[in-house]
């Protein structure tokens, strides 16, 4: 069997109602233990003082704000080359996810930002590409909304998902292309392993990141599904009035 | 029952207090739309099949 056959509206509908309780349940639990840990039960920073529990908020927000744009990009060159429909719809319905992500790693990061910098923001590299990406969302929704041909509004949305990506990977990486601003690089580099927050943070902060990688999943199965049906709904009144 | 969070208590409120009211709003509005989308849904096929 392929994997494609997952895509099917009606078989995607099926599993994803069978998977979609377990991976909201695990989401909903290392989301609690994450925060909850690292807020109550994790000492001050000696530099930072109490702000350090702002980490597991900003760090995992911040990281699924960009992973979900690349997921919507990878979602829309499915669409593009494929022409599934539910890997438009996937994208679609990630969209606001990752919006109100990136709104946390901002809100986050600039009240942050005031008591160790002394500003809410900077015109730095990492924050401004950050700034561009959260316009490209809303830019990306509003596309959606403005456009009534379903398959016309994919089309448009996946280009500009594309282009909106290289903002996705400026704010990933911007740190490293311009070696300027005020934001530290990346704390936890995957690539070399070689972290710099102590274990005292570390362990509830990758807690946090694995909830919300698990919220991300679990919410754009459900707004998948919501599309799914909406789109269903729509071709059986159309059907009904012809 | 807080943790003392000494003269940054503010910040850290904040932060938590706006981002979980962020967090647990598109969750409620997803799945608010999720059972509007699956109701009507079986409302039109109702009536398709009746």
């Amino acid at each position: 069997m392929s994997i494609w056959e997952y895509a099917n509206p009606l078989k995607f509908l099926n599993w994803t109602t069978k998977v979609l309780p377990w991976v909201a349940g695990c989401a909903a639990v290392c989301v609690s233990v994450g925060l909850i840990w690292g807020f109550f039960f994790t000492p001050d920073d000696y530099r930072q003082g109490s702000t350090v529990k702002i980490i597991y908020l900003h760090v995992p927000a911040a990281l699924m704000a960009i992973n979900a744009w690349l997921m919507m990009l990878v979602a829309s060159l499915i669409w593009l080359v494929r022409r599934h429909h539910v890997s438009a719809l996937a994208a679609k319905a990630a969209a606001p996810v990752g919006v109100v992500f990136t709104l946390v790693a901002l809100f986050t990061g600039a009240i942050w930002g005031k008591p160790m910098w002394g500003a809410y923001w900077a015109w730095d590299p990492r924050l401004t590409s950050f700034l561009i990406l959260f316009l490209f969302y809303l830019g990306y929704m509003a596309l959606w909304s403005a456009i009534e041909d379903a398959d016309t509004a994919a089309d448009l949305t996946s280009v500009l998902c594309m282009v909106g990506s290289v903002f996705a990977l400026l704010s990933r990486y911007a740190v490293n292309f311009w070696n300027q601003g005020l934001h530290q690089g990346t704390s936890v580099p995957v690539a070399t392993g070689e972290r710099t927050v102590a274990d005292v943070f570390f362990v509830p902060l990758l807690i946090s990141m694995v909830g919300f990688g698990l919220m991300f999943l679990a919410l754009v199965l459900l707004r998948t599904q919501t599309e799914i049906r909406k789109r269903r709904a729509a071709a059986l009144i159309a059907r009904e009035t012809t | 029952m807080l943790p003392d969070l000494g003269k940054y208590a503010f910040e850290v409120t904040a932060a938590y207090g706006v981002s979980l009211v962020l967090l647990a709003g598109i969750v409620a509005i997803s799945w608010r739309q999720h059972s509007v989308a699956r109701r009507q849904l079986k409302e039109i096929e109702a009536r398709k099949d009746g």
